[in-house]
C-alpha cells in the first residue's frame, strides 16, 4: 500500500480510534486486496511504510463483498460498481479478505 | 484533412546497474531498510543483456514479433527465451547500457556527465557501428577522464555514479550548488529521458523514411520535469532532444498528464496538422529511471528475475494526409472531463463507449483496442493482474450493459479485440501508444480498419487533484483526401486562349 495512504490510515486511527474505522479496499485482484488488508490489520508486509510493525487490526472489506454491497443504495451501487462486478473474480477476492479478517482483524 | 501516422520508433535500453542505483523502490529501500534481505538478494536477480534481448515482450516492443506471438507462447514468458533475440528490430533496438551512457553524454550540453577514459575508448567504437547514431552525436562524446576524478566526485561531491557491471565508470554532477531541481539525481533522470527521446526520434524518422529537417514541431510527453528553483517544470525536453537528434527546422514544447500524456500529445499533434499550422509533427518520450525495478520486491520474493530492467522510449511522426498511411480521426474522441467521475465504468464509458455511440458505432466495430499495454509478466506476479486484459474486460462488460453484446460473448470479445500487453512498465510508455507501430502496419496491410488508442492517467499522484484522466482517439485506414474542385494551369491557359480567340474574331467581324 502507498506510503502516503498508510500514513493517512494511521492518522485517522489515532484521531478516531481504531475501533471506529472501517477500511474499504477497491483493488482489482485478490492478492492486491489481501496485501492492502494485511497492511491495515497486521502491518505493512513490505516493511516500507509507516504501518511497518503497527498492527492496527482494523475492520477491512473489499467494496465488492456482499456485506458491503448490502449497505449501498442498489442503483448507486450498480452505477458505480456494477461493471466491475462483471470483471473481477469476486470469489477469490472475498476468500482473500475473509482469510485476512479471520487472522488479523480485532474490530469486526 | 486528417493527419497520418508516417512512422514510429520504439527503442529500449537495458540498464542493469541503473536498476540497482536509480529505481525508486531500491533507493527508498536503501533509506528505510538498508540491511534488508531484498537488497542483499537483488543482485542475483538481474538479467544479462542477452537475456533481456531473448525476451518475447522486448522483441515485440522493438518490432521483431507482432503481439500475437504472446498469445501463442505459454504464460509466463520470462522463463521461455525467444528464438529471435536480435539487438535491432523494425522499430528500434535494445541498446546496451554502456553505449547509452555515451549517448547520454552526447545529449549533455552543460558538461555534467563524465566517463572514464578507457571506458570511452572501449565503447565509442561500438556505438559508432550503430547506423542510427549520427556523426554529429559521435562528435559530441568526450575523450574521458581519469578514474580518480570520478571517485572523488562520487565520494566527496555527491555526484551520481554511473556503473557498468558494478564498476564505477562515470558520474553525473549537480548543475547548481544548492538548487534541488538541478541536483545530480535530477540531472541524471533528465539526461536519461532526453537521450532515450533522441534515440526514439531517430528511429521514428527512419521508419517514416523522412529527413530530420522535415520535422517542424516536436511534443515531448514523458513524465520528468526540467527547470530550476524558479521554474521547476519550465521545460523544454522536446526542443532539447530535437537539437541532439538534428531536427534543425523544429521547435517544440512539453505536454504532461502522467500516463495519459502521450494520448494528449498525439491529439494535439494531429490537431496542429489538421489546422494547417504545421505539416510534420513528432511526438516523443524518453524513459524513466525511477520506475526501474518498481515491482522488484515481489519479483525477488517469487524468485523471478527483475523484469523492469529496461528504459522504454517512443516517438511517432505525424504528417499531413498522404493518402496512404493510417489517419488519426479526431471526430471520434473519448474525453474524461472534470465532471465525468472516477468509477471504472464512468472512465471506460467516457473514453470508449460514449464516443463510439456518438459516432453511431458499436464497441465491436473497432478491430483492436490499445488501452494500457503493460506487460503482464511484470504486473501479475506483483498482484496487479493483467492490466490490458482487465481493461478489455471492462470495455466488454460495459458493452454488455449497454446492450451492444451478449454476456456470453465477453471472453471472445476480450481475445478478439484486445492486444496482449508487451510494454515495459515505464508509466507513460505503456499507455496506449506502444501499439501504434504494429497497428499502422496491420492497417497498411489491410488486416484491420479501426484501432482505438486509449490513454489513462492517475493524476492523484501529483497531490493536486484526486481526479482521474484520460483521452482516446481512433486510428483508421486512409480514406483518401477528397479531390477539391480546382482548375489546373493548363485548363486556365486553354480558357485564356479561347477568350483571346473569341475577342480576335469579334474584332475581325466588327470590321
Amino acid at each position: 500500500m502507498d506510503l502516503e495512504n498508510q500514513q493517512r490510515v494511521l492518522d485517522l486511527s489515532n484521531e478516531y480510534g481504531a475501533e471506529n474505522i472501517v477500511v474499504l479496499v477497491g483493488a482489482g485482484e485478490g492478492e492486491a486486496a489481501g496485501l492492502a488488508a494485511e497492511t491495515v490489520t497486521a502491518g505493512d508486509p513490505t516493511y516500507a511504510g509507516p504501518l511497518t510493525g503497527v498492527s492496527l487490526g482494523l475492520c477491512v472489506y473489499h467494496v465488492c463483498e456482499e456485506a458491503v454491497k448490502a449497505e449501498f443504495d442498489p442503483d448507486i451501487y450498480d452505477e458505480q460498481v456494477g461493471m466491475m462486478e462483471m470483471v473481477l473474480d469476486l470469489d477469490e477476492i472475498a476468500e482473500e479478505m475473509e482469510a485476512i479478517r479471520e487472522e488479523y482483524t480485532k474490530y469486526c | 484533412m486528417n493527419s497520418v501516422i508516417r512512422g514510429t520508433g520504439y527503442p529500449l535500453v537495458h540498464v542493469p546497474d541503473m536498476v540497482l542505483l536509480n529505481g525508486t523502490t531500491q533507493t527508498t529501500e536503501r533509506i528505510v531498510n538498508p540491511e534488508s534481505e531484498y537488497l542483499k538478494k537483488l543482485g542475483d536477480h538481474i538479467r544479462t543483456y542477452e537475456q533481456a534481448c531473448a525476451y518475447y515482450p522486448n522483441q515485440v516492443y522493438i518490432g521483431n514479433y507482432t503481439p500475437e506471438i504472446l498469445e501463442e507462447v505459454e504464460f509466463p514468458w520470462y522463463d521461455k527465451p525467444s528464438p529471435v533475440s536480435d539487438r535491432f528490430g523494425k522499430y528500434g533496438e535494445i541498446m546496451p547500457q554502456e553505449e547509452f551512457y555515451l549517448l547520454m553524454q552526447a545529449s549533455d550540453e552543460f558538461e555534467l556527465l563524465f566517463l572514464e577514459k578507457a571506458f570511452v575508448e572501449k565503447y565509442k567504437p561500438e556505438l559508432a557501428k550503430n547506423g542510427i547514431i549520427t556523426e554529429a552525436i559521435l562528435d559530441r562524446i568526450h575523450e574521458g577522464v581519469e578514474l580518480e576524478q570520478i571517485k572523488k566526485q562520487v565520494n566527496e561531491h555527491k555526484a551520481e555514479p554511473l556503473r557498468s557491471n558494478g564498476e564505477l565508470v562515470g558520474y553525473v554532477k549537480n548543475a547548481h550548488a544548492i538548487d534541488e531541481n538541478l541536483s545530480a539525481h535530477v540531472m541524471l533522470e533528465n539526461l536519461v529521458s532526453k537521450a532515450s527521446s533522441v534515440l526514439s526520434l531517430l528511429y521514428a524518422l527512419k521508419d517514416a523514411g523522412m529527413n530530420p529537417d522535415d520535422v517542424e514541431y516536436v511534443i515531448d510527453c514523458s513524465e520528468e520535469a526540467c527547470g530550476d528553483m524558479n521554474q521547476r517544470g519550465g521545460g523544454n525536453f522536446a526542443k532539447a532532444a530535437a537539437e541532439t537528434a538534428g531536427l534543425n527546422n523544429a521547435t517544440g514544447s512539453d505536454v504532461r498528464g502522467f500516463c495519459a500524456a502521450p494520448s494528449h500529445a498525439l491529439t494535439m499533434a494531429a490537431s496542429l496538422i489538421k489546422a494547417g499550422t504545421f505539416n510534420c509533427v513528432a511526438v516523443t518520450a524518453g524513459g524513466s529511471t525511477a520506475k526501474l525495478g518498481m515491482n522488484g520486491k515481489e519479483h525477488v520474493n517469487k524468485d523471478l528475475p527483475i523484469l523492469e530492467d529496461v528504459l522504454g522510449g517512443f516517438a511517432t511522426i505525424l504528417t499531413a494526409n498522404d493518402n496512404i498511411n493510417p489517419e488519426i480521426n479526431l471526430d471520434i474522441q473519448g474525453i474524461h472531463t472534470v465532471g465525468t467521475g472516477s468509477s471504472p465504468q464512468n472512465v471506460i464509458g467516457s473514453l470508449v463507449v460514449d464516443p463510439l455511440e456518438r459516432a453511431g458505432l458499436k464497441v465491436t466495430d473497432i478491430n483492436k483496442y490499445s488501452p494500457e499495454m503493460q506487460n503482464p509478466d511484470v504486473t501479475k506476479p506483483a498482484g496487479a493482474g493483467d492490466v490490458p486484459q482487465s481493461n478489455m474486460k471492462m470495455i466488454g462488460a460495459l458493452a454488455v450493459k449497454r446492450g451492444d453484446m451478449d454476456r456470453k460473448d465477453l471472453n471472445d470479445f476480450v481475445s478478439k479485440h484486445g492486444v496482449v500487453g508487451f510494454a515495459p512498465t515505464q508509466g507513460h510508455i505503456p499507455s496506449g501508444v506502444p501499439y501504434l507501430g504494429h497497428a499502422r502496419q496491420e492497417i497498411l496491410d489491410g488486416k484491420m480498419e479501426k484501432v482505438m488508442i486509449v490513454g489513462k492517467g492517475s493524476l492523484f499522484l501529483g497531490r493536486l487533484t484526486n481526479l482521474f484522466d484520460g483521452i482516446s482517439f481512433i486510428v483508421q485506414a486512409n480514406e483518401g483526401v477528397e479531390e477539391e474542385a480546382t482548375v489546373s494551369r493548363d485548363e486556365i491557359r486553354g480558357l485564356i486562349a479561347e477568350s483571346l480567340r473569341d475577342f480576335a474574331s469579334s474584332l475581325l467581324e466588327s470590321r
